[in-house]
């Protein structure tokens, strides 16, 4: 990406464009060449803000039965009640706490999110790097399965399994981690790729090593800034796709909780007839979800920055 | 340019191939007998045998698959077993109502985009550029589901700007009404297209804007408003006119979401409501169509951007 032959002042990137304002193209250049240096050098407090906000919400899920929240299921005699001491979101068309289900429903999310990413890693991440490794028939057999793959919709596949074979946590995860094998395979063979001519990789074979160990002790260290930087977005796309399932009525059905399933029941609190909806059964999961995925997106896209990760062509 | 094109053209077959072998697989090869579905509480010996017999599950696999195809490309997907009505009926029906939703939501996405990408290259990482390129990573963690409960309960619920859900007009009997119930959905659509299309536009006219075709334009002495519009924005807009296609898998999925929440009569709409009531003949015609269509317009999006760029063949 930067370019060793352009000057890269090491200044503010703000007052490097100010400074050559006469020059609109080669302050674009600047600009762009700046952003990048400056956003390798530091995160920044937003990434760190993010994080901790993942690392909370990841905390909150496995501690919430420990945590003094009321029983996610418990159905109290007020119904459609607004935020109050006594329940801080409020409470659904059952009388169940927003709150309490708000916490219980991360755990859906943060299951299939990670759990499905894992599962794609282990499939495609292998077959990536010993295909790129390999290369010859066995990368081109997989590499054409790879692309027929992913020109099936995402969503209307998992849709379609799920409709005749029931939907549970374990289900949705492995259907959706499978799903995700074809992109997560192309995102490691292309950076894979892109390490395994270097000289470094040509010494160890040199020096005797094992493909094994060439690939664990010299490639995958490499590739790994790429690969978790993409898979956090990727960890996103899938809470993404298990939400509009599940909004949908078509993944982990009730009574327990997730943030999808939450939305789908909270249609019935959008009535357009004056003071029979509940806005908080909307807002609250809505807004749960929306932090998380933005966190997740912003730490991704940060640690990309951060590593150099140019954008790769799949 | 014409191997490449065969090629292309070869991988077409092959994955609507396997497109119809695996939607075809999916109804036969999971857990779960259609025929006891179709019967429910009927189910016997007697009356299961008899569903076989008219399914033709009794034949084996390969030759179930052939008769399918053979059905599928004379342009027969069946009949549902709870509706009674023909599967392309139904799909014909759905079909023009998510086109409608697609096309509008595109107009949004492309209105918004643009504009917003071309002011923004004008001072790149400017206080203008700052924002909007942070506004439309919000967007990205803002998915259909999300969206559009919030949209629904902002602009039909508390106030009466556009209408809620199951109010769906349709086009043939009034225009503007069919319009009006449109936009609210099709803005929750444009959402996801528009951050799409602006970071990628806005990096490809960064990345323009260093050319050296650029300097010389400047060099010439045009206004920065005629280097950004008559020479930048044309060779930025390949790559941007390929997204909206490749984006078209994701529209499909965000479609299916608004349609539901606002019981717009679509594809989405008729795939839930048959996965509700087990109505596998519908499902299987749905998925089939959707699939097809997404990989028809993908590679239609790929031959065309080899005759506008040719340098796309050589790679």
């Amino acid at each position: 990406m930067t370019d060793p032959a352009v000057p890269v002042e090491p200044m503010d990137p703000r007052s490097g464009v100010s400074t050559r304002a006469a020059d609109a193209v080669a302050g674009a250049a600047v600009a762009a060449i700046t952003e990048v240096t400056d956003r390798r050098r530091r995160l920044g407090w937003l990434f760190w803000l993010s994080l901790g906000w993942i690392v909370l919400t990841i905390l909150a899920a496995i501690f919430a039965n420990v945590l003094p929240l009321q029983d996610p299921n418990l159905q109290s005699a007020t119904l459609n009640a607004g935020p109050s001491t006594a329940h801080f979101f409020g409470t659904d068309q059952l009388g169940r706490d927003i709150f309490s289900r708000v916490i219980f429903g991360s755990r859906v999310s943060i299951v299939v999110g990670f759990g499905a990413i894992a599962i794609g890693l282990a499939l495609g991440g292998t077959l990536g790097m010993i295909a790129a490794y390999y290369r010859g028939t066995v990368d081109t057999i997989v590499n054409a399965v790879s692309y027929v793959l992913l020109a099936f919709p995402a969503l209307v596949a998992v849709i379609a399994i799920v409709t005749f074979w029931k939907a549970s946590l374990w289900k949705i995860t492995l259907i959706i981690g499978i799903a995700s094998a074809p992109l997560i395979f192309r995102i490691v063979r292309a950076a894979t790729l892109s390490y395994a001519t270097r000289d470094f990789v040509m010494a160890a074979r040199t020096l005797g090593a094992t493909s094994r160990r060439v690939l664990v002790k010299e490639l995958l260290p490499n590739i790994l800034p790429t690969v978790v930087s993409f898979s956090l977005i990727g960890v996103a796309t899938v809470i993404v796709l298990e939400g509009s399932l599940a909004f949908l009525g078509l993944s982990i059905p009730g009574p327990t909780p997730s943030w999808g399933n939450m939305l789908n029941q909270s249609r019935t609190g959008l009535n357009t007839v004056p003071g029979q909806s509940n806005p908080w059964l909307v807002i609250f999961p809505a807004a749960a979800m929306f932090l998380f995925l933005i966190t997740l997106n912003l730490v991704g896209d940060r640690l990309r920055q951060h590593f150099d990760v140019s954008e790769i062509k799949l | 340019m014409a191997k490449y094109l065969a090629k292309r053209a070869a991988a077409f077959v092959v994955i609507i191939f396997f497109v119809s072998l695996g939607t075809f697989f999916l109804v036969h090869l999971l857990p779960g007998n259609p025929a006891l579905t179709i019967l429910g509480p009927n189910a016997n010996a007697h009356n299961i045998a008899l569903i076989d017999k008219q399914l033709g599950l009794n034949r084996p696999l390969w030759t179930q698959y052939f008769i399918w195809l053979g059905n599928v490309l004379h342009g027969n997907l069946g009949q549902s077993f709870v509706t009674r009505e023909s599967v392309v009926s139904t799909i014909a029906h759905a079909f023009p109502i998510d086109l409608e939703l697609v096309v509008i939501s595109q107009i949004i996405a492309f209105a918004v985009a643009v504009p917003l990408a071309l002011t923004a290259v004008r001072k790149p990482n400017g206080r203008f550029d700052r924002y909007s390129t942070a506004g439309t990573f919000a967007m990205l963690a803002m998915p259909p589901f999300i969206v559009a409960p919030v949209l629904v309960l902002l602009f039909a619920v508390n106030t009466h700007i556009f209408p809620g859900p199951a109010s769906y007009v349709p086009l043939a009997q009034n225009f503007w009404s069919n319009i009006h119930t449109m936009i609210l959905p099709a803005l929750v659509l444009a959402l996801g297209s528009i951050v799409i299309y602006y970071r990628l536009l806005r990096n490809d006219l960064i990345s323009t804007l260093q050319e050296d075709f650029i300097l010389m334009a400047r060099s010439k002495g045009l206004s920065d408003r005629r280097i950004l519009l008559r020479h930048a924005l044309r060779p930025s807009s390949i790559s941007l006119l390929a997204s909206a296609g490749i984006n078209i898998g994701s529209l499909i999925a965000g479609a299916f979401v608004v349609e539901y929440l606002l019981q717009l009569p679509g594809l989405g709409y008729a795939l839930v409501n048959s996965i509700n009531q087990d109505d596998y003949v519908t499902v299987q015609g749905i998925v089939l169509v959707v699939a097809v269509a997404v990989v028809l317009i993908n590679f239609l999006v790929d031959f065309l951007f080899t005759i506008v760029d040719p340098r796309i063949s050589r790679d």
